[in-house]
């Protein structure tokens, strides 16, 4: 939980803002930039906003994506052989946000690094860029990132797990803003058949300690898995659902409509 | 101080730390509290000790190469002979050691990754010889590449699952590795090869290869009476060179060199020399040096040694190479294999391709250093493994003869095959 010290000092987050005033669980979906193709990318996304999503994930595509399933990776691995750069991702937030959907970016660390973590701040902001979530940043390596995020008003967002302990999901929720990306079973991003039961005990030890939105994350592909999803969290993330779309060749939006049903049923229901 | 790090985090000046899922936290803190628990523990170090030294064959031997000597401007050039240990590099040093701590763990399963193939078989043996269960990862292209390691493996009953994403080399074997890990964390062990990855393996994997350089330093004070003047050792991951210099970090006269896969020369951007030729960032859960493009993407390499053959480095190098305790130079594949021949020639010792470019950065060192200095290099494995390159590459044997004895062999039902008599 934030400190008064803490609460104070922070700008607003157009993310907590979101969360609060949707009166009704967020779904967040994700794509990496660049495939099928730079355009098709902002399309796909743009179509997924119109078709329900209410928080836009833009993925940046690396080489070696340690938390992603072969779904993901096979699309990342497309997206870089096509030449997709940070600079790309960045143009893709600034189209996307566009729509007025807050857009954040998924990153695994070393291209932020690289790219420069103050310039990498700075430039995602420019592009209408709300936050990043980073899958292999821990609270103890996060000083500079936590640092430049909050220079540009950036929401800082960090992963908890089945395994992690009530101190890990308290240092974990110390640093986040925005939300907290709740992991709903040990594993990497995919569908699956059913979301991990450890993923409704997650989202309770994580109130526990913390008033921060909770979004979970990884396996849920169906309407019906974010209806049940959206019945104990704040926010449901849908990634290699959309992606699978994209490598069938079937338009995303008829998942974001799916999900999008399915979210507002579990409102439906929980009144 | 040198011999009090890494920090409690994980830290060797500003590399190393941890860059991981946060699942995979818990793993690593009962690793670190459970690695810190056996080493002080006499009935752990005790079995280890017995192990290395009843079954891994250790002490290995250090051998006076006086033939080479000759070749090295006289310089008197030490071999230490990890060569000769079971499974015939320093890798089962680390394996016994991580087998050990995954059946005090209670966990009934070890993964690994492997590029040529060493690092598979060392692990294979162990879990064989401790009863673990045993999947290798290993890129596509190098289960092709290393047909005979992967049969070697799975005649240890470790199965070895080939890697089609990315590269499907080297680097794309630990991420899937690290995926398996993170979905089966609870009943597995990763037994990672090399002194890489997150807090605490760089360290332990030091730890346990310390020994060839605690070997080395005693067999070497008995011989000449003193320290040598210069070590050598190849680096890829880095693992064999950071155990035999880690014993000498303190001792400010002697240098430490290592020698990375220069491949066919830095400048071409063709090789695998990552302190010479890469940069900071963060890979495989450490910060420390990376061959990566502009965009922080990591970057193809090339090695004709697929031991070396890794965009990374340990973290505990890249902080020598930055204080200037140790350096590094790239060895060509050209250089590796003319070093490859004098070696086989002069010592009757068929290196490892990856052990030749140390000793082609201590023939040229000790060229310069002249007939008073010493040279200790860890011959860090041996060359079966890597016959049919060096044949194909001397022109011993064409391709083509290769691919005859290949198909003569598979063309014989194997009932019908003979045993290999003299």
């Amino acid at each position: 939980m934030s400190t008064p010290a803490e609460a104070s000092a922070a700008p607003h987050s157009r993310l907590s803002d979101a969360f609060a005033g949707a009166g009704r669980p967020l779904l967040v979906g994700y794509l990496p930039a660049g495939f099928p193709s730079y355009d098709g990318a902002v399309a796909a996304l743009t179509g997924m906003v119109a078709a329900g999503v209410d928080v836009v994930e833009v993925g940046l595509p690396y080489s070696d994506p340690l938390m992603d399933g072969p779904t993901i990776q096979r699309a990342v691995d497309g997206a870089l052989e096509a030449g997709t750069t940070t600079r790309d991702v960045l143009r893709t937030v600034e189209a996307v946000s566009a729509t007025g959907a807050p857009t954040v970016v998924m990153t695994y660390w070393n291209p932020v690094e690289r790219y420069g973590v103050q310039a990498f701040a700075r430039d995602l902001a420019a592009a209408g860029g709300v936050g990043v979530i980073t899958p292999d940043v821990l609270p103890e390596e996060s000083g500079p990132w936590l640092a430049a995020t909050a220079s540009y008003g950036l929401d800082p967002v960090f992963l908890v797990a089945p395994s992690s302990t009530a101190e890990r999901i308290a240092a974990v929720a110390g640093v986040s803003r925005g939300f907290l990306y709740a992991a709903s079973t040990m594993g990497v991003t995919g569908a699956r058949a059913a979301v991990a039961s450890t993923a409704a005990a997650l989202v309770a030890r994580v109130r526990r300690v913390t008033d921060l939105p909770v979004a979970v994350g990884l396996g849920v592909s169906t309407g019906a898995q974010a209806a049940e999803v959206a019945g104990y969290a704040d926010g449901v993330i849908v990634g290699s659902a959309f992606v699978r779309c994209l490598l069938d060749g079937v338009d995303p939006s008829l998942l974001a409509a799916e999900l999008a049903a399915g979210v507002a049923a579990s409102v439906v229901r929980g009144e | 101080m040198t011999a009090t790090l890494p920090d409690a985090a994980g830290h060797f000046g500003v590399y190393g730390g941890r860059f991981v899922p946060e699942a995979l936290v818990a793993a690593l803190e009962e690793l670190t509290a459970a690695y810190d628990s056996a080493r002080h523990d006499p009935a752990f170090t005790g079995e280890l000790d017995r192990l290395l030294h009843t079954y891994a064959g250790r002490p290995t031997p250090l051998t006076d190469a006086r033939r080479l000597a000759v070749e090295a401007g006289g310089a008197r050039m030490l071999l230490k002979r990890e060569d000769l240990a079971h499974t015939g590099s320093h890798k089962i040093n680390n394996v016994l050691g991580q087998a050990l701590l995954t059946q005090r763990m209670g966990k009934p399963r070890v993964i690994a990754e492997t590029g040529a193939g060493q690092h598979g078989v060392a692990t294979a043996t162990a879990c064989a010889l401790l009863g673990l269960d045993c999947v290798v990862y290993m890129g596509e292209e190098d289960t092709r590449r290393q047909a005979l390691n992967v049969a070697r493996m799975k005649l240890l009953g470790a199965d070895v699952v080939p890697v089609t994403t990315g590269s499907r080399t080297l680097k794309d074997a630990v991420n899937e590795a690290m995926r398996d890990w993170v979905t089966n964390v609870e009943t597995t062990h990763y037994i990672i090869g090399s002194v890489v990855g997150p807090h605490p393996f760089p360290a332990m994997v030091r730890d346990f290869q310390r020994i060839i350089g605690v070997e080395a330093r005693a067999q070497c004070l008995e011989l000449i009476g003193r320290l040598p003047d210069v070590i050598v050792a190849c680096v890829g991951g880095g693992s064999n060179s950071m155990g035999i210099f880690h014993p000498f970090l303190a001792d400010a006269e002697v240098r430490l060199v290592g020698c990375e896969a220069g491949g066919s020369g830095v400048a071409t951007g063709r090789h695998a020399a990552t302190l010479s030729g890469g940069e900071a960032g963060v890979l495989h859960g450490a910060r420390s040096y990376l061959l990566q493009d502009q965009w922080g993407q990591t970057a193809r390499t090339h090695s004709i040694s697929a031991g070396l053959d890794y965009p990374g480095v340990g973290p505990e190098h890249a902080w020598l190479r930055d204080t200037g305790r140790a350096s590094y130079r790239p060895v060509t594949d050209e250089q590796a294999m003319s070093a490859f021949a004098l070696l086989a020639r002069t010592e009757g010792i068929l290196p490892a391709i990856e052990t030749a470019h140390a000793i082609a950065g201590a023939v040229d060192l000790g060229r310069g250093l002249g007939p008073d200095a010493t040279v200790l290099i860890c011959c860090s494995g041996r060359g079966d493994k890597d016959v049919d390159t060096a044949a194909r590459w001397f022109e011993v044997v064409s391709g083509e003869e290769l691919r005859d004895a290949a198909e003569e062999r598979a063309a014989v039902p194997v009932e019908h095959t003979d045993g290999d008599g003299w």
